[in-house]
């Protein structure tokens, strides 16, 4: 029953936010950072679970792994930034928020050129 | 395991609330001022270290170097 632990964690992490916000707002949204973290942690074994038997899929089908490391850089880059931004949202500062998907968006992009590139290739070679 | 330091952050912050709220009763805004940012500072290094974990862990996990 992780669910619960992870449940009751934040709620007592919300009321404790609660609490201390409207004394010490910097320290309230510190609070609900170390909570995205330890849940994060918490379901990191699982995470790893889900992506080894992704890898086994992926090389049972004679899937080139150039493509299925990309693809986890690109769920690893945008799970780093939607962290990042949402906790700057969260402290009512959405420009740097904005700014951190945009880097992260430019980022993604630059990974994904090699795969854009050998699609294109690909139909290059498909038409007479 | 790691829920503990959450519950050390919120009584830091509960501290450094009322201690800095007693010192500016008491007329010392600077000290209460330097009570505040001591108790940010000192969360701020628990707080670093939580996040660079899960940064480095999320790096080897999606092989981001």
């Amino acid at each position: 029953m992780e669910i619960a632990q992870i449940v009751g964690m934040g709620l007592v992490a919300t009321i404790l936010v609660v609490l201390i916000e409207q004394e010490k707002p910097e320290i309230a949204l510190q609070i609900s950072i170390v909570v995205g973290v330890i849940i994060f942690l918490m379901m990191l074994d699982k995470i790893f679970a889900v992506i080894n038997v992704l890898k086994d899929l992926s090389q049972r089908a004679n899937i080139n792994s150039l493509y299925m490391s990309t693809i986890l850089k690109i769920i690893g880059i945008s799970y780093i930034a939607e962290f990042g931004s949402q906790i700057c949202k969260d402290a009512g500062s959405s420009s740097t928020a904005t700014k951190i998907e945009f880097a992260a968006k430019i980022t993604i992009m630059v990974l994904s050129l090699p795969i854009l590139l050998a699609v294109l290739d690909l139909i290059l070679g498909i038409l007479p | 395991m790691d829920v503990d330091i959450l519950f050390k952050i919120a009584g830091i912050g509960i501290v450094v609330s009322i201690l800095s709220k007693v010192l500016d009763e008491a007329g010392r805004k600077e000290q209460a001022q330097m009570t505040t940012l001591v108790g940010v500072v000192v969360v701020l290094m628990m707080v670093i270290q939580l996040v660079a974990e899960l940064f480095s862990k999320v790096k080897t996990m999606f092989q981001l170097y």
